[in-house]
C-alpha cells in the first residue's frame, strides 16, 4: 500500500517530466523571449537535476517547501504541497481542496442513483428472465449505453432548463448553505452521470443474479424447502450481488472521466472542469497534483472494496 | 385422487413419468415415461449413462423442477400424496423434512458465504418451529453420526475450510436433519477421491441400515450398488430399459445395453487388462430415433425381423418375477446372449 503510493509520486513525477513541451515555455504564452524562458525555468526548478526535482517535489509533500513568484517575496507552501501553479498563482492543494466537495456531491449522488436504480432494475429482469419486464429493462440498458453522456446532458439542459424552465439554471451552492438549490443544481448533472453506469449495472446485476440461479448451492436452498423468497435474497442474491460490491467500489473512484462531462455541461466548478481547464492551459503542476489525488483515491478505494469483499466472502477472509 | 390400490400402493411409486424442456433447439425429452416404485425401508439403484435422465427423474421426484419452464405429466406417488399435481407450496413442505436429496457435487453444493452449522440449522428451523439452540444441538449430533471430527469446533467452519468427503457427510447430515422417509442420492460420490467414495458409500448404506429410510441412489456405475441396492433400474435415453432386483441383474441380466454396463464394470477379481466400454455416444434427448433409443449401438438389433428395432419402441415387459426388460428380442435369444457375453466375461481374457 505504501509502496504503491511511493510508486505512484514516481510515475506523476516521470510522467510529467518526460510530456512532450517544455513547461518553462508553455507558461509564458505567446511574448516569450529566451531570457523569460530561462527565468521561468529556473524558477519552476527544471533547471535542477530530475532527481533533486524530484526531492522537492516528495518533500513538499511532507514538509511543504517555497516557490517564488515574480514578486521578491517566495510563496510559502505548507506540508503536504502538492505544487504550485503559476498559471493560477495559486496552491495546487487549494484548488483541489476549492473543487473537491463539487465532485465529491456528483459523484456520490450520481454513485446511489445509479446503484439504486441499477441494481433493482437488475434483479427485477433476472426474476422475470425472458418476460417483458426483463426485455423493458435490458432495452433500456442498451439504450443508455449507446447515448453518449454529453448528448443526453445537452438534451436535458435544452428542455428542462432552456426550454420548459422546469428547472432553474445550475448554480452550484453547497448542500448545507441552501439544500433546494443543490438539488435543483445536482438533479440533471447526478442523471447525466448516472446513464452509463446504470445502463452497465443493470445488465451486471442480471447476469450475475441468473448465473446464481444456476449454481449448485441455490439448488440445495431449495432441496432444504427453503420458500422461494428466501432461497433467492438470502442465497442466491447475496452471492450473485458480492462482485457488484467490487465493480462499485471501483467505478466510484474512477468517476473523474465521468464528471469531466457532467461538470463541463452544467458549469460545475469541480474536479472535472479543474482538469479539462488544466488540460488546455498546460497547468502540468495542476494536472500533477490532481493525477496524485486520484490515484491516491483509487488506491483507497481498492483497499476498502477489498476490506468489504472481505467481510461479505468468507473465502477471501480467511485466505485460502 | 386415491385408486383402489392405494392400500397396496409402495411408498414411492413413479408412473409413466416425462419431463420435457422446451428449448431453442426443440424439446428436449430428459425423461420419457419413466415408471419404478420403492417399498418402504428398500433401496432403488438407478443406473445410466450421463445424460440417460437419472438427475431429472430425481429433481422432479423432489420438485426442484421448474414447473414454468419444463412440462411434467405422470404420477409421482410419495405415501399417499401424488406430488406432480400437488400445489409447490405443498411440495415445499415436503422438500428438506418428508424427502432428502443429496448431489454430486459437495464442493458446490453448500453455499460458500454460510457457515456449515448455520446452513443446516436453517434446514432444521423452516420445517419445525425449535429454538436455534435446540436446532443447533441436533446439528452437531447430527454431524457426529456422519463422521465429523472435533464437531464443536467444526461446526462453526465455512465449506472451503473442509475437504470433499467432508463436505459430502456436511450434505448428507443436512439431508438427514429432519429424518426423512426418502434420501434421493444423485451419484453422491462421483466427485470425490476412490478412498473417500467408499467410505461415503459405507455411510450411506450404514444410515440407510439406522434409520430405516428408503434410498434411491443414482450412479453411473453398476459395480457399486451390487452392495447396497435391492433393486436396480437401468436407464437409458430418458427410459427405463430394464428393472429387477439387484442379484437378478447381475446374473441374468437380458437388455443389452445393461450387458453393455455389466461390461465395463472394472474387476478386482479377474485379470483384465482392458474394460469394454459400449461403443458410441447416447442419443441427443431431441433427436431420439424412432426405434428402439439403443439401437444405433446395440450388437444385437439385426437378429430381430422385420427391422422391427429401427422402426418401433419396444415396450417394457415382464420376463421374470419382478423383472422387466424393454428390448424386441425374444425371451430365449435374450437369455443364450446373455449366457453367451457372461461366460465371455467370466474366462480368460483374449
Ligand atoms: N433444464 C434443462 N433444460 C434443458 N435440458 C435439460 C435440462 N436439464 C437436463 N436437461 C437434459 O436432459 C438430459 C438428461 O439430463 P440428466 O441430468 O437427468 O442426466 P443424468 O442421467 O443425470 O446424467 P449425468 O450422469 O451426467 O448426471 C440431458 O441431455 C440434459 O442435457
Ligand atoms: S430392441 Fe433391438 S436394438 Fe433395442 S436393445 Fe433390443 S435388440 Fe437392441
Ligand atoms: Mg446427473
Amino acid at each position: 500500500m505504501i509502496l504503491l503510493l511511493f510508486l505512484l509520486t514516481v510515475a506523476v513525477f516521470l510522467l510529467f517530466s518526460i510530456l512532450p513541451g517544455d513547461p518553462a515555455r508553455l507558461t509564458c504564452g505567446k511574448s516569450c523571449t529566451p531570457d523569460i524562458i530561462e527565468a521561468n525555468r529556473h524558477r519552476l526548478g527544471l533547471d535542477k537535476p530530475p532527481l533533486e526535482q524530484y526531492e522537492a517535489f516528495i518533500g513538499g509533500i511532507f514538509f511543504g517547501r517555497e516557490f517564488s513568484e515574480d514578486s521578491p517575496q517566495p510563496v510559502i507552501c505548507n506540508a503536504p504541497c502538492l505544487g504550485y501553479s503559476y498559471n493560477r498563482h495559486a496552491q495546487v492543494l487549494g484548488l483541489i481542496v476549492n473543487a473537491f466537495p463539487v465532485t465529491f456531491w456528483l459523484a456520490t449522488g450520481a454513485f446511489i442513483l445509479w446503484i439504486t436504480t441499477g441494481i433493482s432494475l437488475g434483479i427485477l429482469a433476472a426474476l422475470t428472465h425472458g418476460r417483458w419486464p426483463d426485455r423493458l429493462v435490458m432495452t433500456l440498458s442498451l439504450i443508455g449505453y449507446s447515448l453518449p453522456a454529453f448528448f443526453i446532458g445537452l438534451v436535458l439542459m435544452f428542455f428542462v432548463i432552456i426550454k420548459w424552465r422546469w428547472l432553474p439554471f445550475p448554480s452550484y451552492v453547497s448542500p448545507f448553505d441552501n439544500l433546494g438549490q443543490f438539488l435543483q443544481t445536482m438533479l440533471l448533472p447526478w442523471i447525466v452521470l448516472a446513464v452509463l453506469y446504470t445502463a452497465f449495472y443493470m445488465r451486471l446485476t442480471r447476469n450475475q443474479v441468473l448465473e446464481t440461479f444456476g449454481e449448485d448451492y441455490v439448488r440445495t436452498a431449495r432441496a432444504k424447502g427453503l420458500p422461494e423468497r428466501t432461497v433467492v435474497v438470502k442465497h442466491a442474491l447475496r452471492a450473485g450481488l458480492a462482485p457488484i460490491v467490487t465493480a462499485a467500489g471501483l467505478d466510484l473512484a474512477g468517476l473523474l472521466g465521468g464528471a469531466i462531462i457532467s461538470e463541463n455541461i452544467f458549469s460545475l466548478p469541480g474536479l472535472g472542469s479543474l482538469s479539462l481547464n488544466a488540460v488546455t492551459d498546460s497547468d502540468l503542476p495542476l494536472l500533477a497534483g490532481i493525477t496524485l489525488c486520484t490515484a491516491t483515491f483509487i488506491i483507497v478505494a481498492n483497499l476498502v472494496v477489498d476490506l468489504l469483499y472481505a467481510v461479505i466472502d468468507p473465502r477471501v477472509r480467511l485466505g485460502s | 385422487m386415491t385408486t383402489p390400490a392405494a392400500a397396496q400402493r409402495p411408498f414411492l411409486s413413479v408412473n409413466n413419468l416425462s419431463v420435457a424442456f422446451p428449448t431453442e433447439d426443440g424439446l428436449v425429452r430428459a425423461v420419457d415415461g419413466v415408471s419404478f416404485s420403492v417399498e418402504k425401508g428398500q433401496t432403488l439403484a438407478v443406473v445410466g449413462e450421463s445424460g440417460s435422465g437419472k438427475s431429472v427423474t430425481a429433481q422432479a421426484i423432489m420438485g426442484l423442477i421448474n414447473r414454468k419452464s419444463a412440462k411434467i405429466t405422470g404420477e409421482i406417488w410419495l405415501d399417499d400424496q401424488e406430488l406432480v399435481r400437488l400445489p409447490a407450496s405443498d411440495v415445499q413442505a415436503l422438500r428438506g423434512d418428508q424427502m432428502a436429496m443429496i448431489f454430486q457435487d459437495p464442493m458446490s453444493s453448500l453455499h460458500p458465504f454460510y457457515r456449515i452449522g448455520d446452513q443446516i440449522i436453517e434446514a432444521v428451523q423452516v420445517h419445525r418451529n425449535v429454538s436455534k439452540k435446540q436446532a443447533r444441538r441436533e446439528t452437531i449430533d447430527m454431524l457426529r453420526r456422519v463422521g465429523i471430527p472435533a464437531v464443536e469446533r467444526r461446526v462453526d467452519d465455512y465449506p472451503h475450510q473442509l475437504s470433499g468427503g467432508m463436505r459430502q457427510r456436511v450434505m448428507i447430515a443436512m439431508a438427514l436433519i429432519n429424518s426423512p422417509s426418502l434420501l434421493i442420492a444423485d451419484e453422491p460420490t462421483t466427485a470425490l477421491d476412490v478412498t473417500v467414495q467408499a467410505q461415503i458409500m459405507e455411510l450411506i448404506a450404514s444410515i440407510q441400515d439406522e434409520f430405516k429410510i428408503t434410498v434411491i441412489l443414482i450412479t453411473h456405475d453398476l459395480g457399486v450398488v451390487a452392495d447396497v441396492a435391492d433393486e436396480v433400474a437401468v436407464m437409458y435415453g430418458g427410459r427405463v430399459v430394464e428393472r429387477a432386483p439387484t442379484s437378478v441383474l447381475y446374473l441374468k441380466p437380458e437388455m443389452p445395453y445393461t450387458l453393455g454396463l455389466l461390461s465395463s464394470i472394472p474387476r478386482m477379481d479377474k485379470e483384465m487388462d482392458r474394460l469394454d466400454p459400449i461403443p458410441g455416444n447416447p442419443p441427443s434427448p431431441i433427436n431420439l430415433p424412432a426405434g428402439c433409443v439403443f439401437q444405433p449401438r446395440c450388437f444385437y438389433w439385426s437378429q430381430v425381423p422385420d427391422d422391427l428395432c429401427k422402426t418401433t419402441r419396444p415396450e417394457l415387459l415382464s420376463t421374470g418375477p419382478d423383472h422387466l426388460v424393454r428390448c424386441h428380442l425374444a425371451p430365449d435369444v435374450r437369455r443364450e446372449i446373455t449366457a453367451k457375453v457372461l461366460s465371455e466375461l467370466a474366462g480368460v481374457p483374449s
